[in-house]
């Protein structure tokens, strides 16, 4: 009981304290001047049209964007897919691969971290990472979603796309956004499977939410939206509103470094610093249902759809492209790991061809509406060997007990499709190229874009990630670890989390 | 009394116990087990861990004879459970020294 109180007590400090630095933060303003103007990255403005009573002083005769239908329909639509990716989806998808005798504890560590996640996002994490603030952190403008409808007058804020005069109800924005702040938590949990303390994931989540997610996400996707670029002279001014990394011009459509690398960092630092499980590499530890980690790898899939094609924020052409990258780049990557898998040890398996699925996936998140459908191929078929690898080799090069290889698969193929973004982002290999002037919004001309130059700027993004995620990680473990504790008893291990921790048997003996 | 425990491959159960049938023992108990003695396991891969499983999956079949029956018994297992391949499996006789119908409480032979 003390524990707890003290553990409450230290975390409600560290928000206080969180707070405090943020008033403090100011966007640098070095980066902004040179920037290579806006990249085409899925992200949110501040509430475009305001629908409130006072309304912003604006031109009488600009008409008011209001949302369309079936961009609205869209973004809901795709905001149900993903939640479905992580209940069930990769609920099931983690818990077929860890023992029956830990299958619930598996289920109750996604579905909890991601209800917890969500009900932070909208106390506070959603300001934190989408409204204006510093360069690293968001406001608290949209504290508790204050503003984000009017109740008395009836009215609902908007939120900015990709294009100008294009808006959403800024509601089913924050909404589909809490998604994939909740799923991002869940990811974390394959990494110290089987071992870590209920409580202490909960703890970890809430830390590692406020000081690594929302920064990331406001670093890379916050702007101010394509129509506050109304002439050239605001330009400068607007671009140093938006988060550092957006102002680098990384490219992250859905979430590469965002999602993927940022919770395979955490995912790895946590297997580090759990320890190995009791009997790792000498007990058996055979996935209990790969059945059930299939039915998890496809609804992962199914569901990619809204986290990707949703990522464009409208039902337009781009969510379109982002959706059959979304389609090509998995299959491509399920044959890869397929073949590489027959090529290394004679068999392809099921659980290596859900892997496969899972990796081209991760990889085409950022590329998804920034590259073309060849590149898209490439980057699938290339993440089917890389995270065969990241799996196999470079698994055993770390030395962690990254129980279902959250980073091999995440950060591995999270990597290579962030790196590969800025590749086949490139006109002259069939993708979109980004926009150079969001006062036009034209796009880089295929004389003026440099592959290596945004490969660079990719890497540069990555890397921060990491590194940050890591930092933050390794603080937020430590802590709790001080706190809480992070692993059960080793009788409690041995007994399976489901009775330990839980209470209860999935499966009837 | 004797009872006959035979450990056997389990496609194997429907041809033994017509077997057994066909010379008048009516009633057996099976049971799923695993085990190994000269057939090799197989090895298991999920990602990148590799499980060398000693284990196969057999059928244990018991049956509560008459001491007369017994050889009719063994030749009856023997020849419904025999493939001619390594892990047929084996035949434990054991001394029966009691039985007992539950439902009408006959012992010894009137049990069997």
């Amino acid at each position: 009981m003390k524990k707890l109180l003290l553990s409450l007590a230290l975390g409600l400090g560290l928000l206080t304290a969180g707070s405090f630095a943020l008033a403090q933060t100011e966007a640098p303003a070095a980066v902004a001047s040179e920037a290579k103007a806006a990249a085409p990255a899925p992200v949110a403005a501040p509430a475009a049209a305001a629908a409130e009573a006072a309304a912003p002083a604006a031109d009488a005769s600009a008409p008011v964007a209001v949302p369309n239908k079936g961009d609205t329909a869209w973004m809901m639509v795709s905001t149900l897919l993903v939640i479905l990716m992580t209940v069930p989806g990769l609920a099931l998808f983690y818990g077929g691969l860890v023992r029956s005798k830990n299958m619930l504890s598996v289920l109750m560590q996604v579905m909890v971290t991601f209800s917890l996640i969500v009900v932070l996002w909208f106390i506070y994490g959603y300001s934190l990472a989408f409204t204006e603030g510093g360069a690293f952190f968001g406001g608290w403008d949209r504290l508790f979603m204050k503003g984000i409808w009017d109740n008395a007058a009836g009215t609902f804020a908007n939120a900015a796309t990709f294009s100008k005069g294009v808006v959403i109800p800024e509601i089913v924005f924050a909404a589909f956004q809490a998604t994939f702040a909740g799923i991002t938590g869940a990811l974390i949990v394959g990494a110290f499977a089987e071992r870590m303390k209920f409580s202490a994931v909960l703890a970890f989540m809430v830390l590692w939410f406020t000081f690594s997610y929302a920064p990331i996400a406001h670093m890379v996707w916050f702007w101010m939206g394509p129509d506050a670029y109304t002439g050239k002279e605001v330009v400068d001014a607007m671009n140093a509103k938006a988060g550092y990394l957006w102002q680098s011009g990384a490219l992250d459509f859905a979430g590469g470094t965002v999602v993927h690398i940022n919770a395979a960092v955490a995912g790895l630092v946590g297997a580090y610093m759990v320890g190995k499980r009791i009997g790792y590499g000498k007990e058996a530890m055979a996935p209990h249902s790969l059945t059930l980690t299939m039915v998890g790898a496809s609804l992962l899939w199914v569901g990619w759809f809204g986290f990707n094609a949703g990522s464009a924020l409208e039902a337009n052409g781009f969510a379109a492209l982002a959706f059959i990258n979304t389609f090509g780049a998995t299959a491509a990557a399920v044959l890869a790991w397929c073949v590489g898998e027959t090529l290394m040890r004679g068999k392809a398996s099921m659980l290596g061809a859900a892997s496969g699925a899972v990796a081209g996936l991760v990889a085409i998140t950022p590329a998804a509406g920034n590259v073309g459908i060849g590149g898209a191929l490439v980057i699938g078929f290339l993440s089917g060997f890389a995270g065969l690898w990241g799996v196999n080799g470079l698994k055993k090069l770390l030395g962690a007990d990254d129980t279902l290889d959250v980073f091999g698969v995440h950060g591995v193929c999270g990597i290579l499709g962030a790196l590969l973004t800025g590749v086949f982002n490139s006109p002259a290999l069939g993708g979109p190229g980004y926009v150079a002037d969001w006062v036009t919004a034209t796009g880089i001309t295929t004389a003026d874009y440099s592959i290596a130059a945004q490969v660079w700027i990719q890497a540069k993004a990555v890397f921060i990630t990491v590194v940050w995620s890591g930092v933050v990680s390794f603080v937020s473990f430590k802590l709790v670890d001080m706190v809480i504790g992070l692993r059960v008893s080793e009788e409690d291990e041995r007994e399976g989390l489901d009775i330990t921790s839980h209470g209860e048997t999935a499966y009837n003996r | 009394m004797k009872l006959v425990t035979a450990i056997i491959k389990p496609f194997k159960l429907d041809e033994v116990r017509e077997a057994l049938s066909s010379i008048g023992v009516q009633g057996i108990t099976v049971t799923e087990v695993k085990g190994f003695g000269r057939q090799k396991g197989h090895t298991e891969l999920y990602r990148g861990a590799e499980y060398v499983v000693d284990f196969l999956p057999k059928v244990k079949i018991e049956a509560a004879i008459d001491s007369a029956l017994l050889d009719r018994v063994i030749e009856a297992i023997e020849g419904a459970a025999r493939t001619g391949k390594i892990g047929d499996g084996k035949i434990f006789v054991y001394d029966l020294e009691q039985v007992v119908r539950i439902r009408t409480g006959e012992t010894g032979k009137e049990a069997l």
